[in-house]
This record gives structure tokens, sequence and C-alpha cells, in this order.
């Protein structure tokens, strides 16, 4: 078994606080997978066995539970995971031809990563943007009424600006059209990896 | 027609910033919370209930009533459901992003009125900027003094926890929710007990309600019960937030009361069709419900029991336009196909019964249907949710599995000829 000690003392730390908020240890488990994939980009084994440690069960629990969510991604992944949502009204707005689009720039279907690693496509069931389709998320950071060329044109962006942070307002700007709802207040926090930036996790920007 | 703002007001009026403290205050904010306190359990049940507040996740059940099952044993715990994953549903994310201290008010007053010092709120995971808006939120509550120890200089101590899922629509279901946030797989719990108010987190007494739900507690007890009930219909008091989608030329989320028409709804709030097209069929609650076609239903009262009698729901209040370039035979596999990927595979007739469902309605579609598929699909159907009742009769732990027969029973029943078109044609008449 790999000791708690291989993940950082500040993501311990991160760890250990999370783990205090709840009445029973095990309820952490769900943040604590989060943490895990935020060390180390996915959720390894190492990472579950930790994760196992620190909260007093087993791996085998620890991974009955992670492959129950599609979030937690147990193969590893490309620095940005676009996510395009295909469910019902996105669909009826063009989803389909979005993704093949998407798919095309990217240079693989969905479900794959591109060579580099860079980029990881991804059909969807429905990201509450429906107001909004066709929606699409990059690093679970939300892009409404995003058409195929404004697809294209974020699959080059991303390749040629390489952002550390994906900030949605700034995507939204950049690549999307109607928004199901006025977003009215930007900012600038956004996240650093595919996985959601919630603190206490790799949240930048302002810190939440 | 306009919107009867309630839960949406503070976001119209202050665009730039309802969803800081500051804002939050400025507006009356956490007067109600105060209050509460002072009120108590008895006080703030019986208000609850004579107000008519039904849930908004979808279940419509009265929360006044709910909050009076709760068992006496302690800890009780509330759970703010935030998981919002039924397709066409958007509302609980804008509330989330624009007045997220309405939600944290509404939590104190809901916790007070259970007897609950331990709140957490799920957030599906996909909602990582709400997330952050709402932990920001209650972060700056902790810093006023309004969460954490002694809140507004009582003696009543409440935690808040913002908890993130992580990709699962089954964990909206209650106590799949609970096992979910006990750190377990996310599937729903064998019933009885029906209510985690009387077995709910760690075996203890819980109250589970939606983020609409919460967020219209503050309201109600600035108004009053009357003043509640007066804005909406005698059945459904208080106002319902739609969440209009699909080929519509406003879509959006719209504040409205129960009781104006479908045609209202769709052609006046939401700008009806898009140029040259005409309406085809709606769905009047999320992917759940069944469907609503304009010769029977665009005059149809928008309330729980007359939309319930027409054989369909509410539900979650999203409403999925479709005009005539929709074949419906897609749209139903789309559906249909959404349920097949969540199930949570428990229940045979739900997890293998979705998945043939999806499978028939795809080869209609591509052209490779047969003539006896309609009568496959009914059977199919028929084996998840018995006679195709409404509502279903329930043959599995939870309602996915019967949800997923709705697309597919709304098709058989108004759009057979555009099916058996598909049949015939080897192909889709419509492209
Ligand atoms: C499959 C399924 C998914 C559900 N998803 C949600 C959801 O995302 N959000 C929600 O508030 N309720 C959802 N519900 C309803 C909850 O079980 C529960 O009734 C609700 O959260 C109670 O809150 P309310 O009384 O305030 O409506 C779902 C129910 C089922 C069966
Ligand atoms: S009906 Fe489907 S989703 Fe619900 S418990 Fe059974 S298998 Fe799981
Ligand atoms: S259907 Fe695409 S965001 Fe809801």
């Amino acid at each position: 078994m790999t000791a708690p000690h291989r993940w950082s003392e500040e993501t311990l730390a991160r760890a250990r606080d999370l783990i205090a908020r709840y009445p029973e240890r095990r309820s952490a488990l769900m943040p604590l997978l989060y943490l895990a994939m935020a060390e180390e980009g996915h959720l390894t084994e190492a990472g579950m066995e930790t994760v196992a440690e620190l909260l007093g069960i087993t791996p085998a629990q620890v991974l009955s539970v992670a492959s129950f969510y599609t979030m937690y991604k147990r193969e590893p992944v490309g620095r940005y995971l676009i996510s395009c949502c295909t469910s019902i009204s996105c669909h009826l707005l063009g989803s389909d031809e979005l993704l093949a689009a998407i798919e095309d720039e990217a240079g693989v279907p969905a479900g794959e990563t591109d060579p580099d690693r860079l980029i990881t496509v991804e059909s969807v069931e429905c990201i509450g943007a429906c107001g909004g389709a066709p929606a699409v998320q990059v690093n679970y950071e939300t892009v409404e009424g995003v058409d195929p060329e404004a697809g294209r044109e974020l699959v080059r962006w991303l390749r040629k600006a390489r952002p550390e942070v994906i900030v949605a307002d700034e995507l939204q700007t950049l690549f999307g059209g109607r928004t199901g709802f006025d977003w009215a207040i930007p900012d600038d926090e956004g996240a650093v990896g595919p996985y959601p930036a919630f603190g206490p996790l790799g949240t930048a920007g302002r810190e939440s | 027609m306009n919107e009867t703002r309630l839960v949406t007001r503070r976001m119209a009026d202050h665009p730039a910033d309802s969803h800081t403290i500051e804002r939050y205050e400025a507006t009356g904010g956490y007067s109600q919370a105060r209050r509460s306190l002072q009120m108590g359990r008895e006080r703030l049940v019986e208000l609850v209930k004579e107000s008519g507040l039904l849930g908004r996740g979808g279940a419509a059940f009265p929360a006044g009533m709910k909050w009076s099952f709760l068992a006496p044993a302690r800890p009780a715990y509330l759970v703010v459901n935030a998981d919002e994953s039924e397709p066409g549903t958007y509302k609980d994310r804008q509330l989330l992003e624009r007045d997220p201290h309405q939600l944290v008010e509404g939590i104190i007053i809901a916790a007070v009125a259970n007897e609950v010092h331990h709140a957490f709120v799920y957030v599906r995971g996909e909602y990582a900027r709400p997330a952050r808006r709402l932990q920001r939120a209650v972060e700056e509550a902790y810093g006023r003094g309004y969460l954490g120890k002694d809140i507004f200089g009582s003696d009543y101590d409440l935690e808040v926890v913002v908890h993130l899922g992580a990709g699962a629509y089954i964990c909206g279901e209650e106590t799949a929710l609970l096992n979910s946030l006990e750190g377990h797989r996310g599937e729903p719990r064998l019933k009885p007990p029906y209510f985690p108010a009387a077995t709910g987190l760690y075996g203890k007494p819980t109250i589970v309600n939606n983020v609409e739900t919460i967020s219209n507690l503050p309201h109600i007890l600035e108004l009053g019960a009357d003043g509640f009930r007066k804005l909406g219909h005698p059945e459904d008091t208080g106002t319902f937030l739609f969440s209009v989608s699909g080929h519509v030329r406003k879509p959006g989320n719209y504040e409205l009361p129960h009781g104006i028409t479908w045609r209202e709804l769709i052609f006046e709030v939401a700008g009806g069709l898009r140029e040259g097209r005409t309406l085809k069929c709606w769905i009047p609650g999320g992917a759940s419900a069944p469907w609503f076609v304009p010769a029977d239903h665009l005059d149809l009262e928008i309330t729980k029991d007359a939309t319930g009698r027409a054989g369909s729901m509410l539900g979650s209040g999203a409403v999925v336009v479709m005009d005539d370039t929709t074949c419906v035979v897609r749209a139903a596999q789309r559906i249909v196909r959404f349920f097949a990927h969540e199930s949570c595979g428990q229940c045979t007739p739900c997890r293998e019964g979705t998945s043939w469902l999806e499978m028939i309605l795809g080869r209609i579609e591509e052209g490779a249907g047969r003539e006896v598929d309609v009568d496959v699909l009914l059977d199919v159907a028929d084996n998840i949710s018995v006679g195709l009742a409404w509502p279903p009769r329930m043959t599995t732990i939870c309602p996915l599995g019967p949800s997923a027969v709705s697309p597919v029973s709304s098709i058989t029943r108004y759009f057979k000829d555009e099916i058996m078109a598909h049949i015939h044609q080897a192909g889709c008449p419509l492209r």
C-alpha cells in the first residue's frame, strides 16, 4: 500500500480539512477523489489507495464508488476536457453537428484523447445550460450557444493559446452565443485541470 | 404576460451584484433568518404548511407536511438538492449563480424549523461555477456570524457544507443522494422507509428539499402565508420557475404563477416558434414527463392537477419545445438514451429495458426498423412500467425506469404514422 505521504503537505492539509467538515469520515470520499485527481491529473490506483487510507476503508470500496461516477476519470485525460452536451435540448439545436465539428478539429472521436494529451473530447448528457443550447464545457466551465465553426475555433484556440486557466466568461466571449439566462456577473475564476474548479481544489483566479 | 418575480426579483433589479452579501443585506436580506430564530419549529412548520408551498424538485410534495414528518430523534440533518440534472432543467443553476445568499438564508430558516445544526448542499459536479458562488456566499455568511457558532448572536449553531457530486443523474433521487453523501455509490434505497424524514443521512431524520423550494422560504416569511398564496393559483401557490428550451425564440427561465395556459407560456412568454415553423409537441416537465401536443393541450391550465389529469407532470419545470422540423423518433431515442445511461443498474426492468428501448428506437431511426418494432417497443415499455399507467405503477426501486417509458408512450400515441413512415421508407421521412 502507498502511504499518504505521496501527496504534498498542502493537499494532505486540504484532505484533513475536508474530512473534518463531515459528521462521518467516509462522507469526505467524493471530495477526496477530486483531490486525488488534482494531484495526478486523473484517478490512479495509488491515488485511490491514499484516499482509502485517509478514510480507513479499503481500496476496493473506494474503487466501487469511484467507478459509479463519470467525472472520476480513471484513465488519463487531456489537459483540456471538452464535454459536448448531446441531450435533448442541445440535440434539437444542432449539438450533433457541433460535436462532429469538434471531433473533426481535435482529430479524435468522442471518448478519446489526442496524441499530445492536450485535448479529450466527450459526449455528455445535459449540463444544465439547455436555454443556451447547444452548450459545451471545457474542464467543467460552461460556454453556451456554440455553433460548429465556433467549436472548431475553440479547439484551435486551446491548441494555440494553451491557457493556464479556463474561465467561463472568456470562453463565452470568444466562442459563445445566446445564453439561457443573463450571466450578468463576470468573474475570473476558472479551472486549472480536467476536474471541477471548486475550492479547496485547484481553483485559480480569485480563491473562492 | 409579465413575470411574477419572487426568487428572481433581486437578480432582475440588481444584475451586477445580486450575488454579494452587501446587496443582499441592502435589499432586506437575512432579516427573515433572524426572525425565524424567534419563531421556532412549530410556528415555522405551520407557516410553511399554510403557505401551500410545494416542493420544486419534481415531485411537488407539500414542503410543510414533509417537515412535520420529521422524526423526533436528533441530530437531524438538512440536505439541499442542487443536483439538477434532468435534461431541460437549468433553473437552480441560475438561483445558485445569481442569488446564492437567498439560498443560504432559506437554509437557515429550514434548519431552524427542523432543529438542524448541520446542513449540506449537494451540487452536481458539473456546476463548478455555481458551487463556487455558493461557497463564497457561505463563507461571507460565516464571516458575519450568520453561520457557524451562535448565529446572529443567538445560541443556535449551524454548519453548512457545500458538497460536489461527480456526474450521476440518479444522485438527484433523494435516497441515492444520501447514499452518495455518505460516501457510497449513488444507488437509490429500497422503500420503505418512504421518507428520509424518518431515516435519512446516517440513519438520522433528514429533510431533503430542492434549491428553489428553499429559496422561497425568506419570501414566505416576508409575505406571510396569505401573501404568498395570493401570488399563485389556489391549488399551486406562489410562483414557479419554468426552464424553457428547444425551438422557441426566447428560451429562458421564467418565474410565473401557475394557472396560465401552455399557449401563453410558449407563444407569449417564450416568444413563439422560430420564423415559419409550427409547433409539433412539447415536454411539459422534464425528460421524465409524457409529451403534450397542440391539438389536445395548448389551452390547458398549467397546474399540478390539470397536468396530471392530462397524463403528464410539471416535474422539474423544464419545458422542451419541438417544432415541425423535429424527428420525434430521434428525439425520443435521445431521451431514452439518457435514462439508459443514467440507470444505476439495481433493477432488471430498468437496466435491461432502457437499453432495449434505446436500441430499438435507434434502429427505427436509422431505417432498419421492422413492422413489429412498434409492438416490441410497447412490450418492452410495459415490462418496465406495467400497463403504461400514469402515474406509473412502480415495479422498480425508484421512478427512473418508468420515466424512460414516457417518450415511448408519447410517440406511439401521437406520432405512430411518423414511426411507421421511418419503417416503410427505411429512413427518416423528415430528412
Ligand atoms: C431519478 C430522479 C432524479 C431526481 N433529480 C432531482 C434533482 O436533480 N433535483 C431535485 O431537487 N430533485 C430531484 N428529484 C426529486 C428528489 O427525489 C426529491 O423529491 C426532491 O429533492 C425533494 O425536494 P422538494 O420536496 O423540495 O421538491 C429526483 C427524483 C428522481 C426519482
Ligand atoms: S429504477 Fe433504475 S435507476 Fe432506479 S433504482 Fe432501479 S435500476 Fe436504479
Ligand atoms: S440539454 Fe444540453 S445543456 Fe441541457
